[in-house]
């Protein structure tokens, strides 16, 4: 469960980097997510991130507060995206690590929560306004239940390092720029240096995300990065009816053959 | 005429209940708080996505270091006394303290430059800005007062200045937007959620998380990841140290209570930080809006719970799954779903009280201090008298009162919510609206 789940999908991902998409669970309706999450794993995702909408995502840009509002109208709650994730599992999904505001978790109630992500089969928890300096008792519970959360790391972290690494599971996400989410036109040029600060921290798979939207720049993360996680601009791709998997090509490339996560 | 004002016009029982012995907290407790994670008890924190950590830092390093050193002290008081004209007066309301049968002091904010206890905060941050060596000022404002103040401070400093405001809030307060924009500032519209205060503030952080290396955020309220909350406090203690000072010397003895409006917090949190140690009542008045009952207030500590918002672990208004619910008030300035960390505290330990007052009740304060005293309160300060209003039976006096702001931005929505209408002959508030009904 967990941390093996998204270690085995590092190790085996069909491309390089590793393609880990971002969707908004519930936009524009759950069932609607579920097909692109079916298409994003033929397309060759190594690991889901999947979106709990929230009414205020002070970590998000315009394309993913959008999103969250279109899901939020559609009546998308917390308890409907855990369903969602138990049934793509039991498809045999690849590993879906959730993204949720720290309020929601913390209004279910930390222990609830985690228990309840865990037993419908989430692999991890991205919290993105929960700093190093508040995640103590969250990371206590979610070791319980191997439910690894996420740490990230932002440009502006290099000094912070060993506090934010420290007895983390899963993988690291390291924040390419400044800012919210949404497509930049250039990865910044001290990413290189913040990723190996990492790397000499930690043995984790490094995942880079924010700003991710074309082919050079995931070409550039090969050998430097085990994984690419692109979330606002396939979103806006998706919003606008475009089709996954040519999509997902174009940007990695065509997948190497069924990776062990399986295919849906 | 006198019927109208006093106590209980009604009938009936003033809704306060039994009073409590107060319990001054020590000061060596005092000054153990926030603690080093930034915390009042289980309060505040730091809730924000890891790119704002490093800002936050720096932040705190400067509250510690810069903001008590000697030379920023200097020039702090140097502007507050130069340039907001600070000290500003108690003043004693003779016919409003005969009306509602308790002796009454007004600590006059409104007479602040810029009309409000905002500039003090803003100067402050603008002024520790520079210290820093930031550029570039952003805020986020509600009904645009913490703007124009931010405003006022960044055309004074010399530096640029951007502030977030809700569409809406844009739509309603445009002579605030235009007031701005002579100052100096860029005011961007934020068109996501509520378009409103509560969305300009998400959006100022964000902005913030993008350019933290020239550009200082000054949070406008007590609110926020730590250190906002104990910098706007030490920015707006002045409110409660002069009041303080000048109750022992105008009437030699250190007043009953202190009443204040709660919105997000600052006016009342700078008014009574200074006596949290002293045996006085600390009586913060939250809007109650249509009613609590209702659901449609502004009132966390009063009919709220506990979660996060905007940075800090407080209470606030929300739904089953955490969403944050909006807020409502007549008044812009309290019309926020959240309240500082600090007061979440104080209620939790019983040193303050914290109640609510409707829209209408509020009105009804805010003319009957524009008649008895010739002072036109803002509808957030209008909330406070409200209360002294309502719970004068139970109040010895004396009470002091935080007139946080003058009433001229709010002078259209009274007209409104009275019915009248501006510039006509026959304008009932001219008629004689304000103070009870038209005498026809």
């Amino acid at each position: 469960m967990g941390e093996a789940r998204i270690l085995e999908a590092f190790r085996t991902a069909r491309t390089r980097p590793a393609f880990i998409p971002f969707v908004m669970a519930g936009d524009p309706d759950l069932e609607q997510t579920a097909a692109v999450v079916r298409a994003l794993a033929r397309a060759g995702a190594a690991i889901v991130e999947l979106g709990v909408p929230y009414s205020d995502p002070i970590a998000d840009g315009p394309v993913l507060i959008e999103a969250a509002g279109r899901a939020l109208r559609a009546g998308t709650t917390p308890a409907a995206v855990l369903d969602l994730v138990r049934r793509l599992r039991r498809e045999g999904a690849p590993p879906i690590v959730l993204l949720l505001y720290a309020n929601v978790l913390f209004r279910a109630g930390v222990e609830d929560f985690v228990r309840a992500a865990a037993e419908a089969g989430v692999d991890g928890l991205i919290v993105p306004d929960l700093p190093a300096e508040e995640s103590a008792a969250v990371l206590r519970t979610a070791e319980a239940f191997d439910v690894p959360v996420i740490p990230l790391v932002a440009p502006t972290s290099r000094r912070r390092l060993d506090r934010i690494l420290a007895g983390r599971r899963g993988f690291v996400y390291v924040v390419s720029s400044l800012g919210v989410t949404g497509p930049r036109e250039v990865l910044s040029p001290e990413l290189h240096a913040l990723i190996r600060d990492v790397r000499a921290r930690t043995a984790l798979p490094v995942a880079v995300g924010f700003g991710i939207s074309r082919r050079e720049q995931v070409a550039s993360l090969a050998g430097v990065a085990d994984g690419a996680i692109v979330g606002s601009a396939l979103v806006r791709h998706l919003a606008q009816g475009g089709a996954v998997e040519p999509w997902v090509a174009a940007l990695f490339g065509p997948p190497a053959g069924a990776g062990a996560a399986g295919v849906l | 005429m006198k019927e109208n004002l006093s106590k209980n016009a009604e009938g009936t029982v003033p809704e306060n209940g039994p009073i409590k012995p107060v319990r001054p907290i020590p000061p060596e407790v005092l000054r153990s708080l926030p603690d080093a994670e930034g915390r009042f008890g289980p309060y505040g924190g730091r809730f924000v996505p890891e790119t704002l950590m490093a800002a936050l830092e720096e932040l705190e390093d400067a509250v510690r270091r810069i903001v008590p050193s000697p030379g920023f002290q200097a020039k702090l008081a140097a502007l507050l006394q130069e340039y907001v004209g600070r000290p500003t007066p108690l003043t004693y309301a003779a016919r409003l303290s005969e009306a509602y049968g308790v002796s009454i002091y007004l600590k006059r904010e409104d007479l602040a430059h810029t009309g409000a206890h905002k500039i003090n905060n803003a100067l402050g941050q603008a002024l520790l800005a520079r210290e820093m060596g930031k550029s570039r000022l952003i805020a986020e404002t509600g009904a645009g007062q913490h703007g124009v103040a931010t405003a006022t401070a960044a055309a004074l400093l010399g530096m640029r200045c951007t502030i977030f405001m809700g569409e809406e809030d844009m739509a309603r307060q445009a002579l605030n937007v235009f007031r701005m924009r002579l100052l100096g500032a860029e005011v961007v519209a934020v068109r996501h959620g509520t378009r409103t205060l509560k969305e300009a503030v998400n959006e100022a952080l964000r902005h913030w998380s993008a350019h933290v290396d020239e550009t200082f955020y000054v949070l406008g309220s007590a609110v926020g990841p730590h250190p906002y909350p104990l910098l706007v406090r030490t920015l707006q203690r002045v409110i409660g140290d002069e009041a303080r000072a000048q109750s022992l010397s105008l009437l030699g003895r250190l007043p009953e209570a202190v009443v204040a409006s709660v919105g997000g917090g600052s006016n009342a949190i700078g008014i009574f930080y200074p006596f949290l140690s002293d045996p006085v009542r600390l009586i913060g008045v939250e809007a109650a809006g249509e009613g609590i009952e209702s659901g449609r207030h502004a009132a966390p500590l009063s009919a709220g719970s506990v979660g996060v918002l905007h940075g800090a672990r407080t209470f606030l208004l929300q739904d089953d799954v955490g969403h944050i619910r909006p807020a409502h008030s007549v008044s812009a300035g309290l019309d926020y779903p959240g309240v500082g960390p600090e007061h979440a505290w104080l209620k939790d330990v019983g040193r303050a009280e914290y109640v609510a007052v409707r829209d209408e009740e509020a009105l009804e304060a805010l003319k009957d201090l524009s008649r008895l005293e010739g002072i036109l309160p803002a509808l957030e300060s209008a909330h406070a008298l409200a209360y002294v209003k309502k719970a004068a039976a139970s109040l010895t006096g004396p009470v002091i009162v935080s007139l946080s702001g003058r009433g001229d931005k709010d002078v259209e929505t009274v007209a409104r919510r009275l019915g009248a209408v501006l510039g006509g002959a026959d304008d009932p508030a001219a008629r004689g609206a304000v103070g009870g009904p038209p005498e026809r």
